[in-house]
C-alpha cells in the first residue's frame, strides 16, 4: 500500500494522520519528545538542530494554543517561523489553497504546518509539494489532528507508563472530533487494551465500533474503573441541526463532575485538548482538580512537536 | 593487536582525576560509553560529586546528513552548570566532533567556570582543535579501525577494535 506519509526506505516524510503509522514509529516520536521535554526545563531552551531552515505555519483556520506551540516548537529547534492566518488575507482575497503553497515554496520553506477546515487540505498540499518539503497536519476537518493525538499519549504515558495495562474513557462529542479518532488510532496502535468511548447516540459517528473501541451511552457506567478520562470539547461551530438539547441538559448528562470522576480509579487522570467550555464538558473544580493534567499536556504538546519536525527535517532527502 | 585493559585504564583515569577535585567540580558523561565511565568514576572517587550525563544527538553537525540519531536519550544535568569545573568523560576521542557538540550542550545549561576532558583511549585523527586533559591510554588508528567500549553483564569494561574496509 502505498502511504503518502512515508518515503520509499518506511520513513516518516509527512505527518498527515496517526492512522497507518506503524507502533515502532509513534515510538520512536514519544522517545524523542522525552529528550525535548528536558530542553524545555533548561536555562536556554533552544537546540540547533533546524537552524537555517524555515516552517511555516498556515493557518486557514483559527487555532491560538496549536498555532503557539507549534511556532515555540519551531524556535526552540533555531528554525525561522512565519505563522499566517490565511482565513484573514489571501484567501479572503481569492487565492488558491495551492497558489498560496506555491508562494512560500518560492520564499524557500522547508516544512509546513497546516491547518484547515476541510478533511484532507493536508494531504493535499502533501502531495503538491516537492521530495524535500515536509507537511504536517495540524488538523484537519473532521479528520485528523496526528499532534494533539501524539502529545495525549505522550501525557498517559508520563503518568501511567504501563500502556499494556490501561482502561481509557473518550467522552463527548466524538462524532465531530479529530482529535478523538487520533487518539483511539494512537492508543490501539500503542497496545493500550481497553477504549472506551462514552457520547450520546447523535455525537458518534456509524460504525464507531470498528475502530475498536467500546462503546458506552451512560456515562456512569462508562466511567467505572478507567485509568484516563480524556473529555472531548463540544464543537458547537461544527454542529448543524438538533444534535444536542441544550449545553445545561448535556452537563448533566456528559459533564465530568467530581462526583462522576469518583467512580473512575482512584489515581485516574483528566485530560482535555482544550479550550475547555467548563460546566459544559467539565466542572471547574475537576479541571482545576489535583488529578488534572490538562496544562502538562500543553506543556509536553511543544516537546511531542520539536520531536516530528526534528524526525520529519532529518528525514530530508537529498535534492 | 593487544589491547589494554579497559579496568585498569579506568583505574588510570580515577588516579588522575582526584587531585583536580575541588568543591565546584562535578562530572558530565556522554551518551553512552562515557555515562558509564562517568558513573563507575563517581563511586571511585567517593561517591559524592555530582553527577550529570550528556546525548548530543540534537547538537550533532551532521544532522543535515543523516537526520536524527534512531535513539535519543534525555539529557541530565541536575545541578546548576553555572561556576563549575565540568569534567566532561568520554569512551574514545577521535574527531573532536562529538566533544564540540557537547560543550555547545553545555553552555544552554549555564557557564561553567572551567571544561576539563576526560577519555579513557585518545586514538588520534582529530578534524577540530579539541584535546583531552586526562588520558588514559593512546594509540594511533586508522579512520577504517574503530575503537569501541563494550560493558558486559556484570558491568566489566573492555575495549574492542573493529577492524572496516
Amino acid at each position: 500500500m502505498n502511504n503518502p506519509q512515508l518515503d520509499s526506505n518506511g520513513q516518516l516524510k509527512h505527518l498527515l494522520s496517526i492512522e497507518g503509522l506503524p507502533r515502532s514509529i509513534l515510538t520512536r516520536i514519544l522517545d524523542t519528545a522525552e529528550s525535548f521535554a528536558g530542553v524545555s526545563e533548561r536555562e536556554v531552551k533552544k537546540v540547533p538542530l533546524l537552524r537555517g531552515k524555515t516552517v511555516c505555519n498556515i493557518f486557514f483556520e483559527n487555532s491560538t494554543r496549536t498555532r503557539t506551540t507549534f511556532e515555540l516548537a519551531a524556535k526552540r529547534l533555531s528554525a525561522d517561523v512565519v505563522s499566517l492566518n490565511v482565513g484573514t488575507s489571501s484567501q479572503a482575497k481569492g487565492e488558491t489553497i495551492l497558489d498560496t503553497v506555491d508562494n512560500l515554496i518560492a520564499m524557500h520553506a522547508d516544512m509546513f504546518v497546516v491547518r484547515h477546515s476541510q478533511s484532507g487540505a493536508a494531504h493535499f498540499i502533501a502531495r503538491h509539494v516537492d521530495p524535500q518539503i515536509h507537511v504536517i497536519n495540524a488538523g484537519d476537518g473532521r479528520h485528523s489532528h496526528p499532534t494533539q493525538g501524539l502529545l495525549d499519549v505522550f501525557t498517559i504515558r508520563r503518568y501511567k507508563p504501563d500502556m499494556h495495562n490501561l482502561r481509557v474513557a473518550i467522552v463527548g462529542d466524538v462524532l465531530h472530533s479529530r482529535v478523538a479518532r487520533s487518539e483511539i488510532h494512537a492508543l490501539t496502535t500503542l497496545g493500550v487494551p481497553e477504549v472506551r468511548v462514552i457520547a450520546p447516540k447523535t455525537l458518534l459517528p456509524p460504525e464507531v465500533q470498528k475502530l475498536g473501541v467500546q462503546v458506552y451511552h451512560d456515562m456512569r457506567k462508562g466511567l467505572k474503573d478507567v485509568d484516563v478520562i480524556m473529555m472531548l470539547r463540544l464543537q458547537n461551530e461544527r454542529m448543524t441541526g438538533a444534535l444536542l438539547p441544550s449545553p445545561q441538559e448535556y452537563f448533566k448528562c456528559y459533564g465530568l463532575t467530581q462526583e462522576k470522576l469518583e467512580l473512575a480509579r482512584p489515581n485516574a487522570i483528566v485530560m482535555h485538548p482544550g479550550p475547555m467550555n467548563r460546566g459544559v464538558e467539565i466542572e471547574s473544580i475537576v479541571a482545576d482538580g489535583p488529578q488534572s493534567v490538562i496544562l502538562p499536556q500543553v506543556t509536553y504538546g511543544i516537546a511531542v512537536r520539536m520531536a516530528v519536525m526534528s524526525i520529519l527535517a532529518g528525514n530530508t532527502e537529498p535534492a | 593487536m593487544q589491547l589494554p585493559d579497559a579496568e585498569q585504564l579506568l583505574a588510570i583515569l580515577a588516579d588522575r582525576i582526584h587531585p583536580l577535585l575541588a568543591d565546584n567540580t562535578v562530572l558530565v558523561g556522554i551518551h553512552s560509553g562515557g555515562a558509564w565511565l562517568a558513573e563507575r568514576l563517581q563511586v571511585m572517587l567517593g561517591g559524592d560529586i555530582p553527577l550529570g550525563s550528556l546525548d548530543i544527538s540534537f547538537y550533532r553537525d551532521d544532522f543535515s546528513r543523516i537526520g536524527l540519531h534512531p535513539q535519543t536519550k534525555p539529557s541530565n544535568i541536575p545541578f546548576e552548570i553555572e561556576g563549575r569545573h565540568v569534567i566532561l568523560v568520554d569512551d574514545v576521542l577521535y574527531t573532536g566532533r562529538t566533544l564540540r557538540g557537547a560543550m555547545n550542550e553545555l553552555f544552554d545549561y549555564g557557564r561553567p567556570d572551567k571544561i576539563s576532558l576526560a577519555v579513557l583511549v585518545d586514538r588520534g585523527g582529530r578534524e577540530l582543535p579539541v584535546e583531552a586533559q586526562i588520558v588514559g591510554f593512546k594509540i594511533d588508528l586508522e579512520a577504517r579501525q574503530n575503537m569501541e567500549l563494550l560493558r558486559d553483564e556484570q558491568g566489566r569494561f573492555t575495549l574492542r577494535l573493529v577492524e572496516g574496509k
